[in-house]
């Protein structure tokens, strides 16, 4: 049962599940054997939700919980002659125990004892049978032995649960404590619900608990879970359910939940508990998973008296703070118990039981899928996906989906559904919260003012810039746009400086960490256009005790962000009675041994840190002011974090808030680190002091720009600080502060474990590093610069972070190997291109890269040259990194595409789509088409034809330069070439959102991926990450998601323009990101299956050399190809004034473009002559041969960086199995030889062949993913772009549609569906038309039921939709061109959308057209407050004009014709009624540019250059769907008027 | 950044000159500096490139695109005092130096770099225009070490080595030879490039800071070393090359260095030139310069400024091209045809001529014309072309061919210093000499190089210097 422990890089901490769930409940007949089945059957239903590692027997795991099955569990204990008293009157354990005899027998008598101990009669021991023929081999070699324990009441009737828990919770502790706890679990112990679940598919959970097959086995209800967990190593008792809980999602804030449950353990106290409350600590069992961890605390408070609703509401919270129309006492409600505990923060879907009530929730994003259906005959059907159980259409009462943050709750013994209001309403007025909250809870705001404490000279000021670190970049590139315009630092082409740990100058020890980022395994937010589910609310203040609910509980300060002002703080200060604060002041002396006086300065902060908690303070003030001659500061993060681990170790920290007030944060990451590692709230003091004297020395005004003054200035960097820590927060998929608080989202590089343990502890630190003595050294340099005798000519330092200084930080680009990579390529000078070489290489002296650490052994003897493989098929495993069409130039883009396709390598479109011409071969004899053609998040132009025209399709889920975080192309950059390509409109902006909105776990992933193979079945699907710990546990899941290839890119990279905080302080070096992954699919057999590809400024051959030892067999370049294409890293990409024409859209610029393919062909042939040299050295003639050949690399011996000879790489350069298969050698499989597309592509012949009209039926189940994109890539392979005449291929299918539904569709198909559809209906359509409407047998009013899922029509670029029913959450989401009609959607409806007609029929959710910037919507407001749910970020409300009435009735009449709407009919009946009760949503850009577009046009026409010319312009304008064939009719239409 | 588009709408300016036939009247400079709006317009064009190669095209380090976006603001005091923190004596490298910034710059990729060196000459300018009371203010020490050096040479290295050994706190003296201090600042250089007032400003604020000069001094090694806890030479590479071709003796073959420090006398008031030296002048003559780098064209248009009959110039290396060829990319050095103001104020150039004697008059004493041949280069030596011998008349010829190296006499000779086959003087990077608490900085290590290359060599010197002595410090206390 046991995880093994941490082995190299991987490490069991960073496990993820994700899944399908659901739960079945009947409201009206008795305990039935038939609930049972049909949750086995859902079971059944989601199996190609779960995953099966490298054995496919084995399955993640899968589990069912339901009552006690009383009559089944009387009948066989009778048969082995025992008595059960009454149902209710015993708890039934179900067990894992050792498959040891005698440990076994030690743990059942121990769990024995504590029946007794705890006053309960042990009824006796059942073995339970199993047949372990139907689990695969791994599994069962982990299988513990099962029995079954009867326990019967011998207390009160209601403390019987209770007592259960306290059973179960010592009889874990007791056996871990006499040491053979490792393989003892208890799924279940209660006298009301009992679990089986185990390591197998789901489908095998019936064959292997016979107990399972007995009709008399029955209940009420039944919850499943399949798994499909990114981890590793699935257990058996990481199966689902939990004794409370399933889970789909992932909780991105568990280190942060973990460690505040662990703190307020000491606060712990309850009657109910008595003596026995030790028994239960820790709450959270340390190695379990994010849902166990969950499962611990809601079991916990559930045992501590709080009903279940109430627990889940409380941990997992929805979005409150801006939800201006939520009823009073429910927000009262979660205002007090924010003050009690955070939210557990990330994606999920969670259904939760106690055999009395059984329900679901969402997190406030929604970002699982949780859909109902509720039948007359009284079953209720709750589950990840529709249709996995079948009813008759008539049978039908209700279909719906669960909104996000809303609860879905059946009382099993009331029988009948509770709403969420009611349930909401129920648990939020137990308690007068409000009126706690308003007696107790104090607002900074409401705080006396005072003047700030300290004001300090130009000479000060300049003293303590130079003791903390300060540079001129600080001022200038950080701080000055933050003041003098509230925006986010930005740069371009990534970075390529020193590690911090291996720079030679005093890096601050903030720059030490890296800060980690959601991919695959959960999404991250768009914490601009979904900002109402952000929150910066910072409580600060003690805490009580959880297990009460006492007023004094929300006796906190609240503070609308955690960013305090001078003044701010000493009003905090100066404040008396409960927030009572005391300053802690954190400097060592500047003299003496430096680890001694750092550690002893440290001890001293932590002891009066404990002292001050018991003088009854409530906030701590952790501050570095008073630096003198003598006192060095501490750095800030180091100084909070040793409290704030101090405090938790000694059970103090939740009596005390956490204030850092520091002199060396300054940039938001700084910020971030103070508030994941403990502070509550953050006075950067010194940065403000910089505003001062930046607002003192701004240029002076001119008429555009006014001066900006301090109050401003001030205002505006602390909103650039919010708007960053919102993005640092988002790009985990974070959503509040308070969740952030302490989370530790981040990752040491170059920090030694002595110091992490003791002050950072639990933070991952790869490759250990310095101690306190250099952190103390490099503070005491600062402090001595400071206090160095002034000159005045002395400027600050200069930096040289962002931009090359010759006396700044270290860079590998520099203007010596730029000119010789530039002379090399040019002149085919290989003299010049080994200069180059040996810069980049040679780090001996002045370590920038870990590989500049390392060393090549050979494997054996040198071969000669001559011998090695040759450098012409070397090339083929080169790759030119992803930039979109848009980011560079087209001279650029495609002169690297010209040159990877004449060498046999592969260029990448990067996520701007492709022109269509590139797909043929050019005057030269050229192609210019790019071999891997990218899907991003924006699917920018991903049609069909676009997708079939590649040899690999690679999807980005994060990228170096900015992981977790979306991209903008700004509208003036968007010219009409890249709007053409990109299926949008010139001059309008274009968002990229941060997550892609069909994965939001690693399940989604794999189903893009069998999307886009069954579109492409010749391309090999790629799947990108970025390297930061755990990436290899990612990459495992990534395997067994069946991607073909997966390439792990490092944190250094990246051409496009970046937030400077995001290229600097996110991900992790290639190196250790690469060695992970390859230990980790290694250690799970998954290694053979995929191609592992690696880039990251990769520049030279000895880089390829390293990568290829790590495991890598392809290699991806960007920024050198650039470099030899002309690019002079001028970092200026983002403000399009590129001087060389590569990172510019102006055609000024681009005519200065000098590169030629090449240029670029003879750099990739340096490199791999380079390579072949080395390669012959070591003794490898091929490539193959040396990939992850990790025992050739060694770590140089001599290393003379101090700083650098502190790192530890024995994890890294780790070889975890010997004698496996270190390349791919095996096809994935999948599994799209037998779908239904064979068919219809098949019985579409006459079509495809001919052209000829085809018919064709179907029947469909949910298990029929992505239907028809395999016949729309046949359709896109054989007719481009253009397709097939419309309704050529008419499809006609009935039932419940699995994923991705019509995906892909083409011009000329037509799917009508009689039914239902899942979640990603239309993705991508590309032409074709869709429809939707339920059966029509079906009784119910479609225009009130759920017809299709969430994420409709995401990305679709032309087609039409029509759905006669709702839609879930991000209808027609980043849609560019489909006209569509639904009768009612989620939240988020039209987001990101920049082309294309949306109409809905019925009501929508919140947050309508975020971020939308082109395109129209029309929305029946029937309750006239659709604006209050509209996001007007972006677009405008207003009224129909005659125009958009034709086109809204033309939309209605098609929508009934081929749905037969009810709705439709009935809203074209009372049409003059009606009418006036539509409300266009046009966004307000698109509407400026159309209006030009119109008037240039009318010019035109006047001006007499013709109907001809004029015509398409004023139809464009006229017309927002600019694909020509579904506005046909529209066009029509207006040309009519 | 100054202004991100600021390289698209703004073209590159040249600074104004005065007119060729007024400026060959005088020896005022030839430069008008540009108003103040097109000089921030100017600055505007810097692009704060992400890698600056200007910056590393600048030996001394000049943060380049910090100064440029602070004339861009208006900012000038802090412009001041950003280029002081690499340059101390930006009033001499902005109107002297050849700017290799300027070469390096990323827009003279399309060869219209930034007007870098007008923006550091007005900056410059901007320090002189409030003199000691403001961008010239006397850098005062906050502490005396008391400890005494000797910097021999107040040429360029020289007294940039001065000023940061001042400003560090010790108690420096400057030894020169010559009757004024500045070395070939003051008497090499022209005044029609640089009006010679500016160094004595410059000397005013190096005094205020503590350093003291002697003037007319002819050092003693032993002495030095008595009297001093360290001394730095800064004696230049003042060994002239010479022309053993027949006909060297003749009079009216000279030493273009000779010339030129007579000139500058003339300037300076000197009524008379010192130890009855022979006067050089030009005027009426038929002069051939020798040598085509700066020192000729120095001697050019000093001698259009005598009314020379006529001013020709010989190079023995070949025409270089009009434009970069690709062998010599962007952003190394430009190898190509440069005309110098003086060139264009009237000048016969001619190349790969190889000088084979000089040939007398009637008189047998006085030059009358050279003898000369084309040159080819040819298996990496340079050759006569057989048979291509002409004759260039000539009154007075001009040696300008560089310089070979420290006077081997004297200093070195005294002190025992060891040198390098090019006749440098050997140091390691700290500038320490072979000899004890001897150190050396500028082209009598270095050898014959450009004035950045002396002030950049000072500095790092004066470094040295200064650990050295600290470190001695910190021994004899400790």
């Amino acid at each position: 049962m046991p995880l093994p422990g941490p082995v190299g890089l991987y490490d069991p901490q960073n496990e993820h599940d994700a899944c399908g769930l659901g739960f079945v409940v009947d409201l009206k007949g008795g305990p039935s054997h038939r609930i049972v089945d049909m949750g086995l059957e859902i079971l059944r239903r989601l199996a190609h939700r779960g995953a099966a590692g490298s054995d496919p027997s084995t399955g993640d795991g899968a589990g069912i919980l339901v009552q006690i099955p009383h009559r089944y569990y009387e009948r066989v204990l009778y048969h082995e002659g025992k008595e059960l008293p009454l149902a209710g009157d015993y708890g039934v354990a179900q067990c894992f125990l050792s498959r040891d005899d005698i440990k076994r027998e030690l743990q059942m008598k121990t769990l024995t004892d504590i029946v007794r101990y705890h006053n309960q009669k042990v009824i006796g021991w059942r073995d339970v049978p199993v047949d372990i023929r139907v689990v695969g081999p791994v599994a069962r070699a982990s299988m513990p032995v099962m029995k079954q324990l009867f326990i019967a009441r011998m207390s009160d009737s209601h403390a019987f649960e209770r007592t259960l828990f306290m059973i179960r919770k010592r009889a874990g502790k007791m056996c871990s404590a006499k040491g053979y706890g490792e393989d003892f679990y208890l799924p279940s112990l209660s006298s009301k619900t009992v679990v089986y679940k185990g390591l197998m598919l789901p489908e095998k959970l019936t064959d292997f608990y016979r107990d399972l097959q007995a009709d008399d086995f029955q209940s009420r209800l039944a919850l499943v879970h399949s798994r499909f967990s990114t981890n590793t190593f699935p257990t058996w008792e990481r199966a689902h359910p939990y004794r409370r809980i399933a889970h789909n999602g992932e909780i991105n804030t568990l280190r942060g939940n973990q460690n505040w449950m662990r703190a307020r353990e000491s606060l712990l106290a309850s009657k109910l508990f008595e003596e026995h409350l030790p028994d239960f600590k820790p709450i959270i069992r340390p190695d379990g998973s994010d849902s166990a961890s969950l499962d611990n605390v809601v079991d916990f408070l559930v045992a501590g008296g709080r009903s279940l609703p109430h627990v889940m509401m409380m941990l997992v919270p929805e979005a409150w703070a801006t939800q201006a129309d939520m009823p009073e006492h429910k927000r009262a409600f979660y205002e007090y118990h924010a003050s009690l505990v955070e939210p557990w923060d990330g994606p999920a879907a969670l259904v939760f039981t106690d055999g009395d009530v059984i329900g679901a929730t969402l997190d406030r994003n929604g970002l699982r899928p949780a859909k109902y259906v509720v039948t007359k005959s009284g079953l209720v059907v709750m589950s990840s996906e529709l249709g996995v159980l079948t009813f008759p259409p008539e049978d039908i009462l209700e279909k719906g989906r669960l909104a996000p943050g809303k609860m879905f709750l059946v009382d099993v013994n009331q029988r009948r559904i509770v709403s969420d209001d009611e349930i909401k309403r129920e648990v939020a007025t137990r308690k007068p919260y409000g009126e706690w909250v308003a007696q107790n809870k104090i607002e900074l705001a409401h705080l006396p003012d005072v003047p700030a404490l300290f004001s300090l000279d130009r000479e000060e000021r300049a003293r303590l810039w130079r003791a903390f670190g300060y540079t001129r970049e600080d001022m200038s590139v950080l701080l000055a746009p933050m003041a003098m315009n509230g925006e986010e630092p930005t740069g371009s082409m990534g970075t390529d400086i020193a590690l911090a740990v291996l720079s030679d100058r005093p890096v601050t020890l903030y720059r030490y960490f890296k800060q980690q980022f959601a991919q695959v395994t959960n999404p991250p937010i768009d914490p601009i256009r979904e900002d109402l589910v952000m929150s910066l609310v910072s409580c600060v203040g003690g805490e009580g005790n959880l297990l009460e609910e006492t007023p004094g509980q929300c006796r906190l300060l609240e503070l609308p962000h955690p960013i305090l002002t001078n003044g701010d703080l000493a009003k905090l200060l100066r404040s008396t009675g409960d927030f009572r604060a005391a300053t802690l002041p954190a400097h060592f002396a500047a003299a003496g041994d430096p680890a001694e006086a750092l550690t002893s300065a440290l001890e001293d902060l932590q002891a009066r840190a404990s002292r001050a908690v018991d003088e009854g303070n409530s906030i701590l003030v952790v501050s570095d002011r008073g630096v003198t001659a003598h006192h060095v500061p501490i750095p800030s993060l180091l100084a909070v974090a040793a409290v704030h681990h101090h405090l938790i170790r000694e059970g103090k920290r939740v009596r005390v808030g956490l204030v850092a007030e520091s002199g060396d944060a300054r940039e938001v990451a700084d910020v971030a680190l103070l508030i994941g590692f403990g502070a509550g709230a953050v006075n950067p003091y010194l940065a403000f002091e910089s505003i001062t004297e930046i607002v003192q020395e701004q240029p002076p005004a001119a008429a555009d720009k006014p001066a900006v003054d301090l109050a401003t200035a001030t205002k505006n960097y602390i909103y650039a600080l919010k708007k960053g820590l919102l993005k640092v927060m988002s790009k985990m998929g974070i959503s509040t502060i308070a969740s952030y608080h302490g989370a530790q989202i981040f990752e040491a590089i170059g920090i030694s474990k002595a110091v992490v343990d003791a002050y950072f502890t639990g933070t991952s630190s790869p490759l250990g590093g310095i101690g306190i003595a250099e952190i103390a050294s490099e503070a005491r340099q600062r402090h001595a610069e400071g206090f160095a005798p002034a000159d005045p000519n002395r400027d600050l330092d200069v930096g040289g972070v962002y931009a090359w200084r010759a006396t700044g930080e270290r860079h590998l680009w520099t203007p010596s190997s730029i000119a010789s990579l530039q002379k090399a390529v040019r002149l085919n000078d290989a003299k010049s291109y080994a200069e180059y070489a040996s810069l980049v290489n040679d780090q001996a002296e002045r370590p920038v890269t870990l590989r500049g650490l390392l060393d090549l052994v050979p494997a054996g003897a040198p071969v000669p040259l001559a011998e090695v493989e040759e450098a012409r098929t070397i090339v083929h495993r080169f790759a030119t990194g992803a930039m979109s069409f848009g980011s560079i130039s087209k001279e650029a883009h495609e002169n690297l595409a010209v040159a990877m396709n004449r060498i046999g390598g592969r260029s990448n479109t990067g996520e701007g789509g492709e022109d269509e011409a590139r797909y043929l071969v050019d005057s030269r004899g050229d192609v210019r088409r790019s071999a891997i053609k990218q899907v991003a998040s924006g699917r920018f132009g991903v049609t069909a034809h676009y997708l079939v025209n590649a040899d690999e399709l690679q999807i980005k889920m994060a990228q170096g330069a900015k992981p977790g975080e979306g991209g903008q192309l700004p509208g003036h950059k968007v010219d009409a070439v890249i709007a053409r390509v990109r299926h949008s409109t010139q001059g309008v902006t274009l968002i990229s959102p941060p997550p892609h909105h069909d994965i939001y776990s690693i399940e989604d992933l794999a189903q893009l991926i069998f999307d886009l193979k069954n579109v492409n079945p010749r391309a090999r699907i790629s799947v990108k990450l970025v390297s930061e710990t755990g990436v290899g546990t990612v990459a495992a899941g990534v395997a067994k998601a069946h991607a073909d290839v997966i390439l792990i890119a490092g944190h250094d990279g990246g051409t496009g323009a970046s937030p400077l905080s995001s290229i600097q302080h996110a991900g992790t070096s290639w190196e250790l990101g690469l060695a992970e992954a390859q230990q980790v699919l290694l250690l799970n057999d998954l290694r053979s299956r995929v191609t592992l590809q690696v880039d990251g400024q990769l520049k030279t051959g000895r880089d390829v050399a390293f990568a290829a030892l790590f495991g890598a067999e392809e290699f991806g370049f960007a920024t050198a190809p650039l470099v030899a294409s002309g690019c002079i890293m001028m970092r200026k990409c983002h403000l399009n004034t590129c001087p060389v024409g590569i990172a510019t859209q102006d055609p000024l610029l681009r005519a200065r473009f000098t590169g030629t393919p090449e240029h670029v062909v003879n750099y990739m042939f340096y490199v791999a002559e380079e390579l072949r040299g080395i390669m012959a050295a070591l003794g490898f003639r091929t490539v193959q041969e040396m990939v992850g050949r990790i025992e050739c690399v060694t770590r140089r011996e001599e290393i003379k960086h101090p700083k650098a000879r502190s790192l530890d790489f024995a994890r890294m350069l780790k070889t975890p199995k010997a004698g496996a298969v270190l390349h791919r050698t095996i096809e994935q499989d999948h599994g799209v030889a037998h779908v239904a597309d064979r068919t219809l592509i098949e019985c579409a012949r006459p079509a495809l062949e001919r052209g000829e009209r085809v018919t064709i039926g179907f029947g469909i189940t949910n298990a029929h993913r992505t239907f028809g994109a395999m016949l729309a890539g046949e359709v896109a392979r054989r007719f481009g772009a253009e397709g097939l005449p419309e309704s050529c291929i008419d499809i006609e299918v009935t039932g419940t549609a699995g994923q991705s539904f019509g995906a892909f569709a083409t011009n000329g198909m037509s799917i009508s569906l009689e039914g239902d559809a899942n979640d990603y209906v239309g993705k991508g359509l590309s032409g074709g038309i869709l429809s939707v409407r339920p059966p029509a047998s079906s009784s119910f009013v479609a225009a009130d039921n759920v017809i299709v899922g969430n994420t409709v029509l995401y990305g679709a670029t032309s087609g039409r939709a029509f759905f006669a029913g709702r839609a879930g959450e991000r209808f027609g989401v980043r849609n560019s061109g489909a006209s569509a009609v639904v009768e009612g959607t989620g939240d988020h409806g039209c987001e990101y959308m920049t082309g294309g007609v949306v109409l809905v029929l019925g009501p929508t959710g919140r947050n309508f057209g975020a971020g939308m910037s082109g395109g129209l919507a029309y929305v029946l407001d029937e309750d006239n407050a659709f604006t209050s749910r509209c996001n007007l970020g972006m677009v405008g409300v207003e009224a129909l004009d005659s125009e958009d009435e034709a086109r809204v009735r033309l939309l209605i009449e098609e929508h009934v014709t081929r749905t037969r709407s009810v709705r439709g009919m009935d809203l074209l009946a009372r049409w003059s009624d009606v009418r006036a009760r539509f409300k266009k949503v046009i966004p307000t850009e698109y509407k400026r540019v159309l209006e030009a577009q119109r008037l240039a046009a009318l010019a035109a026409a006047s001006a007499g250059s013709g109907g001809v010319a004029g015509a398409p312009a004023a139809a464009a304008a006229a017309v927002p769907a600019a694909r020509p064939s579904e506005t046909a009719r529209h066009l029509k239409l207006v040309k009519g008027r | 950044m100054a202004d991100p588009r600021g390289f698209l709408k703004v073209k590159r300016g040249k600074s104004q000159e005065r007119p060729a036939a007024e400026r060959v009247a005088d020896y005022a400079e030839f430069v008008v500096e540009p108003p103040e709006a097109e000089l921030r317009a100017q600055a505007s064009r810097c692009m704060d490139c992400g890698i600056p190669f200007c910056h590393q095209g600048c030996p001394l380090g000049n943060v380049i695109p910090e100064f440029n976006d602070l004339v861009y603001r208006g900012r000038m005091a802090d412009a001041v005092r950003v280029l002081h923190s690499t340059n101390n004596f930006p009033e001499v490298t902005g109107r002297i130096c050849p700017a290799p910034c300027e070469a390096s710059c990323v827009l003279n990729i399309d060869n219209v770099p930034v007007t870098i060196k007008d923006v550091e000459r007005t900056i410059a300018r901007a320090a002189f225009d409030d003199g000691l009371g403001g961008g010239l203010a006397p850098v005062l020490a906050p502490v005396r070490t008391g400890k005494n050096i000797a910097v021999v040479g107040s040429g360029p290295a020289g007294l940039a080595t001065a000023q940061q050994l001042a400003r560090a706190g010790h108690d420096v003296t400057v030894l020169e030879r010559d009757d004024r201090l500045g070395g070939l600042l003051r008497y090499g250089i022209p005044d029609f490039k640089m009006e010679k007032g500016i160094l004595d400003l410059r000397i005013a604020q190096m005094r205020a800071e503590g350093c003291s000069f002697e003037v007319g001094v002819d050092a003693q090694g032993k002495d030095l070393l008595a009297r001093f806890d360290a001394v730095v030479l800064c004696m230049g590479a003042r060994i002239p090359r010479d022309l053993p071709v027949p006909g060297r003796e003749l009079e009216g073959v000279c030493f273009a260095m000779d010339f030129l420090v007579q000139q500058n006398r003339r300037v300076a008031g000197d009524a008379a030139l010192p130890n009855g030296e022979a006067p050089i002048l030009a005027t009426g003559k038929h002069v051939v310069v020798i040598g085509g780098g700066d020192t000729g064209s120095d001697c050019v248009g000093t001698s259009n400024r005598q009314r020379a009959a006529s001013v020709s110039q010989l190079e023995l290396m070949a025409k270089p091209p009009l434009v970069r060829m690709p062998e010599n990319p962007w952003p190394s050095w430009p190898l190509v045809l440069r005309t110098s103001s003086s060139q264009e104020e009237g000048c016969e150039r001619d190349f790969s001529v190889m000088t084979k004697a000089f040939v007398a008059d009637a008189s047998g004493k006085r030059l009358a014309k050279i003898l000369a041949a084309r040159a080819e280069l040819s298996g990496g030596t340079v050759r006569e072309v057989p048979g291509s011998e002409f004759d260039i008349p000539c009154d007075l010829a001009l040696l300008a061919m560089g310089f070979t190296g420290a006077e081997r006499k004297g200093l070195v000779a005294e002190l025992g210093l060891a040198l390098d086959a090019r006749g440098n003087v050997v140091t390691d990077a700290a500038g320490a000499t072979s000899v004890p608490r001897v150190f050396a900085a500028g082209d009598v290590s270095r050898g014959q190089s450009l004035v950045v290359w002396a002030i950049a060599d000072g500095r790092r010197v004066a470094a040295g210097v200064d650990a050295h002595l600290r470190t001695s410090n910190l021994r004899a206390t400790g």
